[in-house]
């Protein structure tokens, strides 16, 4: 898979969605992340992996716990390509609101 | 009737992208604009720099969809599209099937886009886009880069409105 698959077969899965909701508010720790779930610690912790390997978040080492938080660069990148699309689907629509105008004038009376 | 609002666009579930965007126009008009090749041409011809050489459409149920896009002045980098339309409600809803071809054909995308008449007289157009796979919706959402413009990094709305 390119990165881009990778990105997006992580962000596939629901359980992994809503982590990834939950650390938008803060970091946390594999417990706290289980928490909400009904699914065990070590299940959070293989979607942690794929989050990880997706470089869609970041661990780091403090004693024996490993808190994770979002990475705002991949975050960024997925929101760029978002945008480009949405860029143009916006050029589209503002070109048709000036065709519709136009179409306007022309049947008005 | 107020000013066109901006578009919104959000992916949903594993598979889907839904826009929605509201136009000063009513319904009447607006699906017109997506059925009739004399001004399909006239907007959906992407970023700046682009036009629609070739623009085709049949629209009755099973009917032929063929765009074709071309730098604008000529020139390397041409693209095309080929869809069939699956079902048309008149000013008010249309499902078609589309695939670019750059040039080997990417997954299917059915789309429903439905035209709602606002109170203003105006139209609320949602378009919602389903991927076979969260795969090909990456890469349907990557080739929207291809044919790319600026950098940007704009919040988008609703990117994990689905979490949990």
């Amino acid at each position: 898979m390119n990165r881009t698959d990778t990105l997006f077969a992580a962000l596939a899965d629901p359980t992994r969605r809503a982590i990834l909701a939950r650390l938008a508010e803060g970091e946390a720790g594999v417990m706290e992340l289980a928490e909400p779930f009904e699914i065990s610690q070590p299940a959070v912790t293989r979607h942690l992996k794929v989050l990880e390997g997706a470089g869609l978040i970041l661990r780091r080492a403090e004693g024996t716990r490993r808190p994770c938080c979002l990475n705002p660069d991949a975050l960024g990148e997925i929101e760029a390509w978002c945008t480009r699309l949405r860029e143009t689907f916006a050029a589209n629509y503002d070109r048709l609101d000036t065709l519709l105008a136009n179409l306007q004038r022309k049947d008005a009376p | 009737m107020n000013a066109p609002t901006r578009l919104t666009l959000a992916t949903e579930g594993d598979t889907e992208v839904v826009v929605t965007r509201r136009f000063a126009a009513p319904p009447e008009l607006v699906y017109r604009a997506h059925v009739e090749p004399d001004l399909i041409r006239r907007w959906m011809t992407g970023p700046d720099g682009w036009e629609m050489p070739r623009c085709e459409c049949d629209p009755r149920p099973g009917g032929a969809i063929r765009y074709d896009w071309a730098p604008a002045g000529g020139g390397e980098g041409g693209f095309h599209l080929t869809g069939e339309f699956r079902e048309l409600v008149p000013h008010s809803r249309i499902v078609h099937v589309e695939r670019m071809h750059l040039p080997d054909p990417t997954p299917d995308n059915e789309i429903t886009t439905t035209f709602e008449p606002t109170a203003d007289g105006g139209t609320l157009l949602t378009a919602r886009m389903r991927l076979p796979n969260a795969e090909s919706r990456a890469a349907m959402l990557a080739s929207g880069m291809e044919h790319g413009m600026e950098d940007s990094y704009a919040r988008i709305d609703g990117l994990f409105a689905d979490a949990g």
